[in-house]
């Protein structure tokens, strides 16, 4: 297996497979957080929102993504956005409710001392909500970032998107049977949710150690 | 001497439970005035009337000029984590050229004595560094008056009393009014120029007493000055008798009498 971990690492091909699932991640992390960080700035300043929409997003919350496959297969088609928006959907959940509960967390003498400096309602979300949210809100991205993973493999293994790892995986189970090359793309697979949740932890740990 | 604050016939009230009830008082430019209250005894709601953070019942608190600053008891709390030393003491500086918040801080820091610290996050300074942050930050902000919340409660005595002399140089230096809340007799008589008495809830002022010692003030040889110890004692019986019903001048003609005998025995 180390030899063939060897040959895969310097073939294109896989080359190509691994950055298309990087990429696709990254991208997928990157929309997750764009939508589920202002929406939870919002759900979490304001509790008449957060109350309207409970009810949907009790709904949603609890459906798995892997089970949205088929569906999003039918309505998106074969390509990565299939994939993307699927891990997108894995991916809003634990940064949504880590940025609410960041909020919940928000210490009134902080906000009170922005009130006695002449702060506003938006200056003290900006200048005090936010950047006392940012370690739960990194925390969610790490959780976020592994589901991600997990839902993006599945969806290039089910839906044989002809890139991606989980397809390379695939196909080398299904085509000539090669047992070394499924454990060499698993074996990737896992050094990079590794790579990424150890790189979120050492962001967090930076910029965020307080 | 002009007056910085105006309180009039303020009044608090949360659903029937009276806070305040009903004070007038000034507090001229320039001036540290203490205001020393039993426990519970409303402080905290007057500090929050004053700072706008809620809005009274009744009644009306006039600032003479733009904004004021409050320094909190909890320094650990009030300070933003996420910012440096320079950073916090800049936060209310928004509204200034980059330039101008530098120097401004800078000044503030050097003014507290925390120059070398500047970089540094509030959670890696000592308790009592951290509330001359808190003190810096306000004073950057140029305040109009500068409220102090039980500033000092939190820390040890010995830092305590460094704080003190502290806030005591800074305001002399930068001719700061500063309206100090506090529960502790012998503060609010070490710190001020003048000191207002409030009874237990609610709060109604029982005496407005000027403190009849020196600018300069020493922990040590102040605190065992005679005016410091008679003025002392006239407070802690004050607040023990502080009833709203109480006969206000009988009091204070019967205070002034033992304060003079007290002075005169020794």
């Amino acid at each position: 297996m180390f030899g063939e971990l060897v040959t895969q690492l310097s073939s294109p091909t896989f080359f190509r497979h691994v950055v298309a699932t990087v990429l696709a991640l990254l991208i997928a992390i990157g929309i997750a957080i764009a939508i589920a960080v202002p929406s939870g700035l919002v759900l979490g300043s304001l509790p008449a929102v957060r109350h309207a929409t409970r009810a949907v997003i009790e709904f949603l919350r609890p459906i798995p993504s892997v089970a949205l496959i088929p569906l999003a297969l039918v309505m998106l088609g074969f390509g990565p956005e299939t994939k993307i928006t699927l891990a997108v959907y894995a991916a809003l959940w634990p940064i949504l409710f880590n940025t609410i509960y960041a909020l919940d967390e928000l210490d009134p003498l902080q906000v009170e001392t922005a009130r006695t400096f002449g702060l506003g309602r938006v200056g003290i979300l900006f200048r005090v909500a936010l950047p006392n949210a940012l370690p739960f809100v990194l925390t969610g991205i790490r959780l976020a970032a592994t589901t991600a993973l997990i839902v993006m493999v599945s969806v290039e293994i089910m839906a044989s998107s002809q890139t991606g790892l989980g397809f390379f995986i695939m196909e080398a189970r299904s085509g000539p049977g090669r047992m070394d090359q499924v454990l060499v793309g698993t074996v990737v697979a896992g050094v990079i949710g590794l790579l990424l949740n150890n790189g979120l932890e050492q962001v967090r740990r930076r910029w965020v150690a307080w | 001497m002009s007056n910085m604050l105006e309180v009039a016939d303020l009044g608090h009230t949360y659903g029937d439970y009276e806070a305040i009830g009903g004070l007038t008082f000034d507090v001229r430019a320039g001036e540290l005035v203490c205001v020393v209250g039993p426990s519970g005894c409303g402080k905290s709601t007057l500090l929050r009337t004053i700072s706008g953070l809620i809005k009274p019942t009744r009644g009306d608190v006039r600032l003479n000029g733009s904004h004021l600053a409050v320094v909190f008891q909890d320094y650990q709390r009030s300070l933003f984590p996420w910012l440096t030393v320079q950073g916090n003491v800049e936060f209310p500086l928004r509204s200034l050229p980059r330039a101008e918040r530098r120097k401004r801080a800078a000044e503030a820091l050097e003014w507290v004595g925390l120059t070398a610290a500047a970089r540094k996050r509030p959670w890696q300074l000592s308790g009592g560094m951290q509330q001359r942050v808190a003190i810096a930050r306000a004073l950057a902000f140029r305040p109009a008056l500068l409220l102090m919340d039980e500033p000092f409660a939190s820390v040890d005595a010995q830092t305590r009393f460094e704080l003190e002399d502290l806030l005591l140089r800074v305001r002399r230096e930068h001719d700061t009014t500063v309206l100090v809340v506090t529960h502790d007799i012998d503060e609010s008589v070490y710190l001020g120029d003048r000191i207002l008495v409030l009874s237990s809830s609610p709060a109604r002022l029982v005496a407005n007493l000027e403190v009849p010692l020196p600018a300069e003030r020493d922990q040590v040889t102040t605190r065992t000055a005679d005016g410091f110890v008679a003025l002392r004692s006239k407070v802690a019986r004050l607040l023990n008798v502080g009833k709203p019903s109480m006969d206000v001048e009988k009091w204070a003609a019967a205070e002034r009498e033992s304060l003079s005998e007290t002075v005169s025995s020794s």
